[in-house]
């Protein structure tokens, strides 16, 4: 089309010519002018969006609009698909009766990411195809550029544009214009922010990013610690610990009994000799509740928990608490007794309960720490545990009693 | 602008040929040049000293701030029960507060989008300084939610964030809505608000004398540079968010209504609690626009831009929102004896006729017969007067959530559960500071930024549109003059 001519010189490369005008019809012209010439590399520079400019300079319509609708859309797939995973999959929420994922109740939210992804397409998408930010431009050496944001238009051929010719170009735009033409130059690295500024830029993007990488690292990783709370306010509660004293009471206990008088809520047992484990004034000599294996299996766990440390695993009074003692030889130590003295194995059940319930001696009370049935349960695994180590032949049912002597 | 910035058709084909006249109607008053637009409004920005009333005000607001900031900071210390929610009222000055201040936000946006998408260009001198005044309502508004929770350093649990406790919040509570759409709402807000301002950032750039000026102000204008083609997806961009701001702010304090609505307390519980909270909130915002734009065009000489014309719309849209306002107080009462529900009934007869009837009175008063006064076009057109009716407005505003907040918990379904709130000193002068706040942020804002959209205002002028020679358009390029329409 034309030889080739010098894009650069000492001011660096050319970015293009620039023409300056006063008002909108002038610049409106030239810009058809321009694009009549087949310039397709220019661009009107205004204050404010000259109604028409786009089909004087035949520029076509923006695919912003279809950023944003995909975008709309994917919120609107996302907010669906997070209140139905986090309601209704992964910690379902069950309230007030409603069905976990119900279109009603999760429309608001549903409305309100589309409208906020939509926005964020046509905020940002509209910053990102006009290839913004750009701090620093060929077109701001132009001495009169600052006009443009003022009361002045421009009109700018870049360089880059096929049909851009020094000459000729240059003389297109001067017959448009009464202002000097001038040529724009791309100041040589002009257009990078000082290295200050990227090394720092990056120094911060990279420490913002330390927090989410640590909390990553703890959600995904093994570790035998407790979990991280980063606010700790619930092991600290201003609240009354056992065993302290509160002077809001007359007796100065913090721990409250029960009042005079009353039963709690389940502790309502209206037969008195489960309650108490008398008959009228005798110990009672049959279990009051039903004993099954159950029942057993639960005593021994509770036996193993509250009696075992002193009175031992089998009941011989050798627990780990006794033989300590024993060890340290304890001055004031109490031996706890044999589970199968003849004494102990004489006791009526009742008056096993009452021990369990009360203590004796030196031996604390458990009716605190066990309920009533269980207090039941221990004294049967208790009967069950005399018996299995004061076995006599004459216990062996008498089918087997042939083996025994076989033996 | 896009194409809202078309050619205003008027009329049809058929009347075409009558030969009638359509002016452009003038927007601005005094000098119609672009220079002078850019003039008046930056030179507010520029000037060396601001007028010696900006210091005053500012001084009491910034104040008024710090204790704010006092207050918040013994709340947060000592907990919620420094201020006077307590059994029967849980929900006390901070909700009212909260929702009064999400109301006020709603006119900047409602500007901003809903006129733009009708057109109504006048709306380009009042957009800027009222989406400004909605984001610093917003932030007003924001404030109460967060720090009413007690436990403060754990407001993060509001948002679903995958946490130690394997736990998530409840989606299908009007309260999570709300989290939702507030903070939607105040991001978009911001982001027009900011979009809006970047050509005039270009604008207080390029003017800047300063290197200090010209780093700040270039480095948030982006290196804007009026380019035709930046300016179509700008449009383009400016029209979308404007669609998608419109429905949202209908929707946030419907929203804010369901937190009401959704319950199940006696003057809570009904359906008009939508509409017509989205119609007070309208209300309202209108009445602060008024409120703060009359001293401010006074103050700084906007006269010329934010004319008389524009603040008689506005309060014409006062009356009409004032208006079903007032229609859906008398709509309440007439459902709450037709729906035949004797604890409803009992609200709304308490509330006029109870121990709040005091507060019910000066809502009347000040939202129904108060813009009644709109109807006289002296009054509506006389700045004194506007201000005190819209002064008038907020205070009826704020009443109205008193009355729905506290009236309806102070007295529900059994009369040994009922009280009698009082507010504490720590709540008055919390909401004193956040009227300190709002006032310090929009006092800064008129000094640093352009109060009006420079870009905006100069596409109403009669320098924006192209004439040619030869009578036909030059910049339309479809035969009929922008300027003057053959109708």
């Amino acid at each position: 089309m034309s030889e080739p001519i010098p894009t650069t010189d000492e001011r660096g490369e050319l970015h293009g010519f620039v023409a300056e005008f006063d008002d909108v019809t002038s610049v409106t012209r030239a810009a058809r002018a321009v694009r009549d010439a087949g310039y397709q590399k220019f661009d009107v520079y205004s204050p404010f969006p000259i109604h028409g400019i786009e089909r004087a300079m035949g520029l076509r319509s923006t695919h912003l609009p279809w950023i944003v609708l995909v975008c709309g859309v994917s919120g609107l797939g996302l907010a669906l698909l997070l209140q139905y995973w986090t309601n209704a999959v992964d910690y379902p929420f069950k309230i007030s009766g409603k069905p976990l994922f119900g279109i009603p109740a999760n429309i608001p939210i549903t409305f309100e990411v589309t409208v906020l992804l939509s926005a964020f397409a046509a905020f940002f998408g509209m910053f990102v195809l006009n290839k913004l930010p750009e701090h620093h431009h060929a077109l701001f050496e132009h001495p009169r550029f600052r006009r443009a944001t003022d009361d002045g238009f421009f009109l700018a051929i870049e360089a880059g544009d096929t049909r851009f010719d020094s000459k000729r170009t240059r003389e297109l735009l001067q017959s448009l214009t009464q202002h000097p033409v001038v040529a724009c130059h791309a100041a040589r690295g002009g257009d990078h922010a000082p290295s200050w500024i990227r090394v720092g830029g990056i120094a911060v993007a990279l420490i913002a990013l330390l927090p989410l990488a640590a909390a990553v690292a703890a959600r995904t990783g093994d570790t035998t610690k407790p979990a991280f709370h980063i606010v700790n306010d619930m092991d600290s509660q201003a609240r009354f610990r056992a065993q302290v004293a509160n002077p809001v009471f007359a007796d100065g206990r913090a721990m409250r009994p029960d009042p005079a008088g009353t039963v709690a809520f389940d502790g309502l047992i209206e037969d008195p000799v489960v309650l108490t484990g008398k008959r009228g004034d005798a110990w009672t000599t049959t279990m009051p509740v039903a004993v099954d294996a159950r029942v057993l299996a639960r005593g021994r766990e509770r036996f193993g928990i509250y009696c075992a440390p002193c009175h031992g695993g089998a009941g011989y009074g050798d627990g780990l608490v006794a033989n300590r003692a024993k060890d340290l030889q304890e001055p004031n130590w109490v031996p706890p007794a044999s589970l199968h003295d003849t004494l102990v194995r004489g006791r009526a059940l009742g008056q096993l309960f009452d021990t369990v319930r009360n203590g004796v001696r030196t031996m604390p009370a458990y009716g605190r720490q066990m309920s009533v049935e269980d207090s039941w349960a221990v004294v049967a695994y208790v009967r069950a545990l005399q018996r299995s180590q004061n076995g006599t032949p004459a216990d062996v049912p008498e089918a087997k009693q042939a083996e025994l002597g076989a033996r | 602008m896009g194409s809202a910035h078309g050619p205003i058709s008027v009329g049809s084909a058929g009347t075409q040929s009558r030969g009638e006249v359509w002016t452009r109607p003038v927007l601005v008053d005094g000098d119609q040049s672009l220079g002078a637009v850019t003039r008046r409004v930056c030179d507010v920005v520029e000037a060396p000293k601001p007028p010696r009333a900006w210091y005053i005000a500012i001084t009491i607001s910034a104040s008024l701030t710090l204790m704010l900031f006092g207050m918040v900071v013994y709340l947060i210390a000592t907990g919620v029960g420094v201020w006077g929610n307590t059994n029967p009222v849980f929900w006390g000055w901070d909700i009212v507060n909260f929702v009064f201040w999400v109301g006020i936000a709603h006119a900047g946006t409602l500007i901003s989008a809903i006129l733009f998408l009708l057109r109504q260009k006048w709306r380009t001198s009042v957009n800027r300084a009222a989406e400004a005044m909605t984001l610093f309502a917003v932030c007003c508004a924001g404030m109460y939610p967060a720090i009413h929770v007690g436990r403060i350093w754990v407001a993060y649990w509001l948002f679903p964030l995958p946490n130690q406790m394997q736990m998530w919040p409840n989606f299908r509570s009007p309260l999570l809505w709300d989290v939702f759409a507030v903070s939607t709402y105040a991001t978009v807000s911001l982001l027009f608000w900011y979009m809006g301002l970047v050509p005039d950032l270009a604008t207080l750039r390029d003017r800047a004398v300063t290197p200090l000026r010209r780093r700040l102000y270039g480095f948030f204008a982006l290196g804007w540079r009026g380019s035709a083609r930046h300016w179509q997806r700008f449009e383009r961009a400016y029209l979308i968010l404007a669609a998608l701001a419109t429905p949202l702010v209908l929707s946030v304090h419907s929203v804010v209504s369901f937190d009401f609505a959704v319950s199940q307390v006696p003057g809570w519980h009904t359906t008009i609690f939508p509409p017509y909270f989205v119609a007070g909130a309208i209300f309202s915002g209108f009445a602060m626009v008024v409120t703060i734009m009359v001293p401010a065009r006074e103050l700084f000489g906007l006269r010329d831009l934010v004319t008389m014309k524009h603040l008689e719309n506005m309060n014409k849209v006062i009356l009409a929102t004032g208006s079903m306002v007032g229609l859906a107080y008398a709509t309440e009462f007439f459902i709450a004896w037709y729906g035949g529900n004797a604890f409803e009934r009992f609200t709304f007869l308490n509330r006029a006729l109870g121990p709040y009837a005091w507060a019910y009175w000066i809502m009347i008063f000040c939202n129904v017969v108060a813009p009644q006064f709109f109807w006289s076009k002296s009054i509506r057109t006389n700045p004194w007067l506007m201000v005190g009716v819209c002064i008038l407005v907020n205070v009826g505003m704020w009443f109205e959530r008193f009355v729905i907040v506290v009236t309806s918990l102070s007295r529900d379904y059994l009369p040994s559960a009922w009280g009698y709130f009082k507010p504490t000193p720590i709540d008055i002068c919390t909401f004193i500071g956040t009227l300190g706040l709002f006032f310090t942020l929009f006092l800064l804002f008129c000094r640093y930024l352009p109060m009006v959209a420079i870009a905006e205002v100069k596409t109403v002028l009669p320098d924006a549109h192209a004439h040619d020679e030869h009578g036909h358009a030059g910049g339309a390029a479809h035969g009929r003059s922008p300027e003057v329409q053959h109708v």
